[in-house]
């Protein structure tokens, strides 16, 4: 069966872009019209719709994101919270505050410390934690993994994953010990930018990278979440390769349930290089355009957005949100900022933003699935 | 978009005409075959219990070979996997394809497919080497269960078989060639040009049409109406229909917030 990586490179990423910017008038309304007659999207229909010709129509997409979004998942907003087991890592990305040539301090938490973050957590009210590590294959490999999840697993029903890149075997290892969904992104899909990001470690192996997905789907893993880093590069055309990927993955893992996440470039120890800035009314474009092309898709919004833009868009389109994530190992039962990836936004307590969504009508879900339910 | 650039690929063989069609049911051998002709179909299917394997002048096989068509021998009789595994073999030792179009059907009164066992025996099939073309029930699911144990096309109906009926399983349809990685060929119950014309313009990769041709007053005046539908909904689709115009939504203030 045919892999990604054949897709993207039937076309260079300047003619898709291209031709995301060529979209007229026309075309937004023939897409929009589509959603409206409750017909499947194309991805023609979804350049459109993040085009900059797409802007004028903005409070039309937002209606029908919300519409469509209620139809298929109620007034309902999944709640999860980020956990850092470790900020170990052996790869140079230029945007990332874990990057390997940044001096800060680094630690890897033991069992013990994974158990008192996970009581802390578990104090907040989540029950779905999400697994976040750097890439340190010799310290934080699959041998950690299995003794951290032994014990994550006492405490929670649901675990995911965003940690580097596996083979398929080692997934199926995860899958077997528990795991629920992995989150893997691009970061961009522009294979010759990658590698000006991407300097050093197993992250620069682009491919390995793209093809992770397609891994987890070979594994059997229930749910994969994908993305790319808003601000790298043009942030339509990677959004565009996004969902290019997203249709893709649907039709050969049709069993599979799929995520996407939007994080916008935040500045992290090193310095962020932004170079294509994203507004948030064109977040809000992308996040409702994503809705009208995929009506079952989960779109997920971190705290990396503040307050007042979280709080408006949990009914326009959004499925999950983050909620008093500390993105430094052990920031749960001790807050020590000195070691975080990045710095959050929106820094409300998991209960004030879960009061927010019951008091905008939506009921606050803390768990996704919990076997024998 | 003309025919030479937007062939059909299955199994590697390419196909300039997207109309597949059928040897039963015309009143008579001529008939069949001036209607198969002005069809511009390259693909005809044929029940195997209708060839006579020993002697190849039979009626139905030897003008369709001089002709130059491809041959899709059918399993049509057969009630479970077994059977149609068996007449697949036969078919293979026969006529030197190892084309197949896989239908079961336990049911002498609607012929509905049946899905388990045509599960089964695509199964066993692509894994005997055969390419395997199943006729369906319009099933999303069963279609990719089938597309992944090899099967190179899925064929799901329309409507019941002879039924004329049209696209009665169209919201179906719609799913199944959303999700498809194999070509999706639109087969039973396209009654008239319109309907063939519509799977095409929906995106059907093709469609097999016979009965509406056959038992027309003018099977050959029917045959070449079903041609230009089925090149009109085709092209259709490719130039990308125009939008159905809804009223507007009223503006209403979701993101008032970003001012």
């Amino acid at each position: 069966m045919a892999i990604f990586q054949q897709q993207l490179d039937s076309q260079s990423w300047y003619a898709r872009k291209d031709s995301i910017y060529q979209c007229d008038e026309a075309a937004v309304v023939a897409a929009i019209n589509q959603s409206k007659a409750g017909k499947a999207l194309s991805l023609e229909h979804f350049k459109a719709l993040i085009s900059p010709a797409a802007e004028p129509y903005l409070e039309h997409m937002a209606a029908l994101s919300q519409q469509l979004t209620q139809q298929r998942f109620g007034k309902t907003i999944q709640m999860f919270v980020p956990l850092y087991l470790s900020n170990m890592c052996s790869n140079i990305c230029t945007y990332c505050g874990f990057s390997m040539e940044n001096k800060i301090r680094r630690t890897t938490l033991d069992m013990d410390q994974v158990a008192k973050e996970a009581i802390a957590i578990k104090a907040l009210g989540f029950d779905h934690i999400l697994i976040v590590t750097g890439e340190s294959e010799r310290k934080v490999g699959l041998a950690y993994f299995e003794q951290a999840i032994k014990v994550l697993k006492q405490y929670f029903s649901h675990i995911s994953m965003e940690v580097q890149p596996l083979t398929t075997d080692e997934y199926i290892q995860l899958r077997q010990w528990g795991v629920e969904s992995i989150l893997v992104y691009q970061e961009t899909y522009h294979r010759g930018k990658y590698a000006k990001y991407h300097l050093k470690g197993r992250k620069a192996d682009f491919d390995f990278r793209l093809a992770t997905p397609e891994r987890v789907g070979d594994a059997g893993i229930t749910k994969v979440g994908i993305g790319c880093l808003l601000g790298l590069e043009d942030w339509r055309s990677d959004a565009y390769h996004v969902a290019m990927q997203l249709q893709f993955l649907e039709r050969k893992y049709w069993k599979m349930k799929f995520s996407l996440s939007f994080p916008r470039l935040r500045p992290c120890e090193g310095g962020a290089e932004v170079n294509s800035p994203m507004s948030e009314r064109q977040l809000v474009q992308l996040i409702c355009a994503y809705r009208l092309f995929n009506n079952q898709v989960e779109l997920s919004l971190s705290t990396r957005e503040s307050a007042v833009f979280r709080d408006n868009m949990l009914s326009l389109g959004v499925t999950s949100m983050s909620a008093g994530s500390k993105t430094q190992p052990g920031g749960y039962a001790s807050d020590d900022k000195s070691l975080e990836q990045f710095s959050i936004d929106d820094i409300r307590s998991p209960l004030a933003v879960a009061t927010m969504i019951k008091s905008k009508g939506y009921e606050v879900i803390w768990k996704d699935w919990q076997l024998g339910l | 978009m003309d025919n030479q650039q937007d062939k059909l690929i299955i199994a590697g063989h390419g196909f300039n005409s997207r109309l597949f069609t059928g040897t039963g049911k015309f009143s008579d051998q001529v008939t069949m075959m001036a209607a198969l002709v002005a069809s511009q179909s390259q693909l005809v299917t044929m029940a195997l219990k209708r060839i006579d394997t020993v002697n190849q002048d039979d009626d139905i096989l030897a003008p369709l070979l001089a002709n130059n068509f491809k041959l899709l021998p059918n399993t049509s009789g057969a009630k479970t996997a077994n059977d149609a595994i068996f007449a697949a073999h036969l078919t293979r030792e026969a006529l030197g394809t190892n084309w197949i179009k896989l239908e079961i059907h336990p049911d002498p009164k609607y012929l509905m497919p049946d899905p388990i066992e045509t599960l089964i025996a695509a199964e066993q099939l692509c894994q005997d080497g055969f390419i395997v073309l199943p006729y369906i029930h319009a099933d999303p699911v069963l279609a990719k269960r089938l597309e992944q144990v090899g099967c190179a096309a899925v064929m799901p109906l329309g409507a019941p078989i002879g039924s004329n009926k049209g696209l009665v399983s169209r919201d179906f349809l719609e799913i199944i060639i959303e999700q498809a990685t194999v070509p999706v060929i639109v087969d039973a119950g396209i009654g008239a040009p319109s309907h063939a014309a519509l799977a095409m313009e929906m995106g059907a990769d093709a469609v097999l049409v016979n009965t509406a041709m056959a038992v027309s007053p003018d099977p050959v005046a029917m045959s070449r109406a079903f041609a230009l539908a089925v090149q009109a909904g085709r092209q259709a689709y490719l130039a990308g229909l125009g939008s159905v115009n809804s009223q507007a939504i009223a503006t209403s203030p979701l993101t008032a917030f970003l001012d």
